[in-house]
């Protein structure tokens, strides 16, 4: 590879770091208290509103039922409004991150439905409110599955941010496929492809890591 | 096991001796079409320890919950130290769950939490500084004997262990009140003696009001004073413990009963006759004063000669109460002669049936 290529390699590295990074930062923070709010509006929640509960099942589904390659384009007014552009690596973040908090949302979902109800029960038996019971019971018993779902979450971003190349996002997958698929360079392909593998490798490694510190279910 | 913070002075147990701590008037609650709780009217007096049998579904979790304000009768009262709650919105009876520690079949202990943390968890819902929480956190697991493991987390300890780690997390607020839903039904025999041991224990240390929920007579016989048998969503017995074990009503207090009585051995059930027979089968229940005395010996002397066949008197809340079972000749007047010597002795007579011989 010549020395622009590698120029090219290490600035497309950095762009899909940087999309998967911080679209994972903000499906973190949006999508950690939606899956609360789906779990505690269901029937016998803590905050049982069935109502609510359903509108916001629709609106999750809504967005997950887009292919995403649609919704990067559909999103195009939204990414200007926020990001003030609609072209970039910037621009690409916005509707990553729109596209990942709902699905976080389901998987964090997930893992606090499978709090023992017995928990809540008791915190509830000793005096504890909705808010003690989210800050103590939930998200603490909850806290491996939630790690869990996140590098799941991270690991599909790397992969949805290769598509943002189409509203010219760059970043690792817009390479393969501008230089490695259309141009031919094996080279390229072959050292994006390891490259991914690598970064998808070390993610999960750390997540996994990560929960096994965190779980204290079993001795 | 020494140090007793929540350890009430004796005077003060003295003046608070006839208030009672828990009251329910005709409680209700359905569930669709079945009634969990079908009036229900109880009290309990500070200091005493009230058990609640019952077959499972009978309403026993229904009332524990209506206790704490966790389940909303459909009607009725419920005072817990004088104040109403059951008609207390879902933040109201929030500091009154204060009031009130519970333990549970499972332990219900939080798994990312370290013990210490558990049973600090209720002083840092009401709001105790990290220190203090910690302090005090450290001295009731010194009372149940826990102090090596204050940094351990629950999965590394072992079901009584567990209990203990909720019965010291739920004394950690100095309540009022302790409910026990079933607290050694998830433990082993030996367990289970040590762990109502230690309620027994903090119950008159600390003067402690203890409700205990179960479906195990012999939790009952252990530590309770009195008994409430509860079916169908109503009390249908209640008493002293030792009198619900000498003279059960209801059929669920007897059959509750049945593992921990003395039976009649089914062999010679099975040869039962209500009429044919030349040995009759008495079942004779004694309890107190009756119990006490010479009763076989006089009865030999009096009525006559009779066969020892089956049971025994054991001791309930210091009280001697039995169950024998003896075989007397069919023959009349030995039979209505010794009935009647039992019965005037204070024992409870039944003739069960008659066998031959000797089988």
């Amino acid at each position: 590879m010549s020395s622009a290529m590698i120029d090219l390699f290490l600035r497309s590295l950095w762009e899909t770091v940087l999309m998967t990074g911080a679209s994972g930062v903000v499906s973190f923070v949006f999508g950690l208290p939606l899956g609360l709010a789906l779990v505690a509006t269901d029937r016998g929640g803590i905050s049982e509103n069935l109502w609510v509960n359903r509108i916001l099942g629709a609106i999750v589904n809504g967005f997950r039922s887009v292919p995403f390659i649609i919704l990067l384009v559909a999103l195009i007014p939204v990414t200007r409004l926020i990001a003030g552009t609609s072209i970039g690596t910037w621009a690409a973040i916005v509707p990553l991150s729109i596209a990942a908090t709902p699905y976080y949302a389901r998987i964090a979902e997930v893992s606090l439905r499978e709090v023992d109800p017995g928990l809540i029960e008791a915190v509830r038996a000793m005096g504890g409110s909705r808010w003690t019971i989210v800050r103590e019971v939930l998200v603490p018993e909850a806290m491996p599955g939630i790690v869990a779902g996140f590098t799941v979450t991270l690991v599909t971003l790397v992969g949805a941010s290769a598509m943002a190349g189409a509203i010219g996002a760059g970043g690792l997958g817009d390479l393969a496929i501008r230089y490695g698929y259309q141009r031919f360079e094996t080279t390229v392909m072959v050292a994006v492809v390891a490259v991914l593998i690598v970064m998808v490798c070390a993610l999960q490694w750390v997540g996994d890591r990560l929960v096994q510190r965190l779980d204290r279910r079993s001795a | 096991m020494n140090q007793h913070a929540g350890a009430l002075a004796p005077e003060q147990r003295q003046a608070a001796a006839t208030e009672s701590v828990v009251r329910l008037v005709e409680v209700r609650r359905r569930f669709g079409s079945t009634a969990a709780l079908d009036g229900v009217s109880l009290s309990v007096d500070k200091g005493e320890i009230l058990g609640i049998i019952g077959r499972s579904g009978a309403g026993k979790s229904t009332l524990i919950r209506c206790l704490n304000g966790l389940e909303r009768p459909d009607s009725g009262e419920v005072h817990i130290e004088g104040r109403e709650i059951s008609r207390l919105g879902e933040k109201q009876p929030q500091p009154l769950r204060r009031r009130i520690g519970m333990i549970f079949q499972h332990f219900n202990l939080l798994s990312a939490k370290t013990v210490e943390e558990n049973v600090a968890l209720p002083l840092k819902i009401e709001g105790v500084g990290r220190a203090e929480r910690l302090r005090r956190a450290a001295e009731l697991l010194d009372l149940v004997g826990l102090s090596d493991k204050a940094k351990a987390y629950p999965a590394a300890l072992s079901g009584g262990q567990k209990q203990r780690v909720g019965i010291a997390r739920a004394l950690a607020a100095r309540p009022a009140l302790l409910l026990s839903d079933e607290a050694t039904s998830a433990l082993d025999p030996e367990t289970t003696r040590s762990i109502l041991a230690l309620l027994k224990d903090i119950n008159r240390q600390l003067g402690l009001t203890i409700i205990l929920i179960t479906h195990e007579m012999e939790v009952v016989r252990s530590i309770a004073d009195r008994v409430a048998v509860i079916d169908a969503g109503r009390i249908v017995e209640e008493g002293a413990v030792w009198q619900v074990f000498a003279d059960p009503q209801s059929e669920v207090a007897r059959s509750l009963l049945q593992g921990i009585r003395p039976q009649l051995p089914e062999e010679i059930a099975a040869k039962l006759s209500p009429t044919l027979g030349s040995e009759a089968v008495l079942r004779v229940d004694v309890a107190g004063e009756a119990a006490l005395g010479p009763l076989l010996a006089d009865l030999a002397a009096t009525a006559g000669p009779f066969r020892f066949i089956h049971g025994g008197i054991s001791r309930v809340q210091g009280r001697p109460v039995g169950t024998l079972f003896l075989g007397v000749a069919s023959g009349e007047p030995d039979l209505s002669q010794t009935v009647q010597f039992l019965t005037g002795r204070g024992a409870r007579v039944e003739v069960l049936g008659h066998v031959f011989g000797n089988d």
